[in-house]
């Protein structure tokens, strides 16, 4: 399990009750060997997923998140998952405005016949997520504000002599 | 005479914005002042802070403070403040989640401060001189505000008692509260649970919005210079982003009914942990592309990442005035990620 750098991503997974969870089931019944990184949370519908869900993912400690429902036009509910679709594809772009990349959601569409499909996909997204690295958005989200003393240079430089306004060095 | 309550009203990171439309309850002022006394309020009357720091805690018994948490002086007023009042109410969207001042939370501190002092084609700084948290003159040390990383609303920082969300909050409402404040120091009359928001409905400004309502299904969207609304007809339905259906009411649906679309400065409705994510899923599922069984999944996501893609800037556009309360609260800005959109 361990890896060179130590570092182990953590996916949350979201699969629909009909189909992607089958194929969750299917590869586990099927001894099909794939990495432990996702936890899977089960929906009734990938329609059922809201935003926030992945938002609050990230939130808690993420390091990506897989939502995996029906395959277009075999939805349970019809055409659910034509709207899981276009929230994710929306998500994503507002994701990428925070600094998330794309590749940290993945949608995926397994029907329940696809368990071997389900592992090889989930295999590959954990390989991805590994390259990108650690998200840790408590700390992105809680980092702290220089303190008071931090503030303070060790050494006031002297007032200038001159008329010339002081030269602050720009920020790079 | 010094038996009045004391009102205090204070601006923090803010555009003064607030301090007007309170001003806009118009001859209701006179009450206000026949009811309270002011015991700070910089935008009409000239108090020091040094007044503020010499009064006993909990002197004031009503402040209103707008405006969010930007930088260094911002949060020590609003400890100060805090310290000094009875009840501290987050007046208005900046001091209730963020606002537009939050949004900078989509960039960094830097490039806050180069673009504003280094780069802006109006900057004429050839030596690069950017503000110093503390400087060293003859006559001793100057000291600056620091400007933060990230934005905070006010209860981010202090123990806040109610809010009043709005941008600004709409005179009537400011009135409303006022009204219910006065009652309760006068008569005794309950105040609401704290953590209220106040001054405010509890359902979506849809509902208030007399504008026609259908099924909503468009196939794409557009930014308000790029069609002209037809009048009378739900915006949403007509492809223009309109985020009523993710926010509070209480302003009585005054952008929409000229118009534009709600940008959402009423906050999330109540329970709403999240109104970008609540805006995201409202927005999303009006979006109706073609789609049919037996479509190359492929050719259907395009169609949709194009659809989706009409919505320029939409972390802008979902928190436009909740970035501070959002889930995420700020970008990542660090490391290797592209720049972010600005």
């Amino acid at each position: 399990m361990s890896n060179e750098n130590g570092f182990e991503p953590l996916i949350i997974g979201f699969t629909c009750n009909w189909c992607s969870y089958r194929a969750a089931d299917l590869a586990g019944i099927s001894r099909v060997k794939y990495p432990p990184n996702v936890r899977l949370i089960r929906l009734m519908c990938s329609g059922r997923l809201d935003p926030l869900f992945v938002l609050k993912a990230f939130a808690g400690g993420a390091d990506g998140v897989l939502i995996s429902g029906c395959h277009p036009g075999e939805c349970h509910y019809l055409e659910q998952n034509y709207k899981t679709l276009r929230r994710v594809a929306l998500l994503r772009n507002m994701l990428t405005q925070f600094g998330i990349e794309p590749q940290r959601v993945k949608l995926l569409w397994a029907s329940a016949a696809e368990g071997v499909r389900f592992a090889e996909e989930v295999s590959k997204m954990v390989e991805e997520v590994r390259a990108l690295g650690p998200l840790n958005w408590s700390q992105i989200a809680g980092a702290p504000e220089p303190t008071d003393e931090e503030l303070t240079p060790p050494d006031l430089a002297p007032p200038p002599s001159s008329q010339s306004q002081p030269v602050m060095e720009a920020v790079s | 005479m010094s038996e009045k309550p004391k009102l205090a009203m204070y601006w923090a990171s803010s555009c003064g914005g607030c301090e007007i439309v309170t001003l806009g309850i118009g001859e209701n002022l006179l009450l206000v002042d026949e009811v309270f006394d002011l015991a700070f309020f910089p935008c009409i009357a000239d108090f020091k802070v040094a007044d503020v720091k010499g009064y006993p805690d909990g002197y004031i018994d009503v402040c209103l403070f707008n405006g969010a948490i930007r930088n260094s002086e911002n949060e020590e007023m609003a400890k100060l403040l805090r310290q000094k009042s009875k009840i501290l109410v987050a007046f208005g969207s900046c001091a209730y989640e963020g606002c537009i001042p939050a949004l900078s939370n989509l960039t960094s501190r830097e490039a806050t401060l180069r673009t504003v002092f280094l780069e802006s084609p109006t900057v004429d700084n050839p030596e690069g001189v950017l503000p110093q948290p503390r400087h060293q003159v003859e006559e001793g040390v100057l000291e600056l505000p620091y400007f933060y990383h990230t934005v905070r609303s006010l209860d981010q920082v202090v123990d806040v008692d109610y809010y009043i969300p709005g941008c600004p909050p709409e005179p009537h409402q400011i009135w409303a509260v006022l009204q219910v404040v006065v009652a309760a120091l006068t008569e005794g009359a309950p105040l609401p649970p704290k953590g209220s928001v106040v001054g405010a409905g509890d359902v979506a400004v849809c509902e208030e919005c007399p504008l026609e309502k259908h099924e909503k299904t468009v196939a794409r969207f557009y930014r308000p210079y790029q069609v002209r609304p037809e009048p009378g007809l739900c915006l949403l339905e007509q492809g223009i982003v309109c985020m009523g259906p993710s926010t509070r009411s209480g302003c009585g649906a005054r952008c929409p009914q000229v118009g534009m679309g709600c940008r959402g400065c009423y906050g999330p409705l109540p329970g709403v942990e999240d109104q970008g994510a609540r805006s995201l899923t409202a927005l999303a599922s009006v979006l109706d592309v073609a789609g049919k069984p037996g479509d190359d999944e492929q050719e259907l996501e395009q169609q949709v990442e194009q659809a989706v893609a009409t919505i320029v800037d939409p972390a802008g556009t979902f928190y436009r005035f909740s970035m501070a309360h959002s889930l995420l609260r700020r970008a990542k800005t660090n490391g290797a990620q592209k720049e972010v959109v600005s």
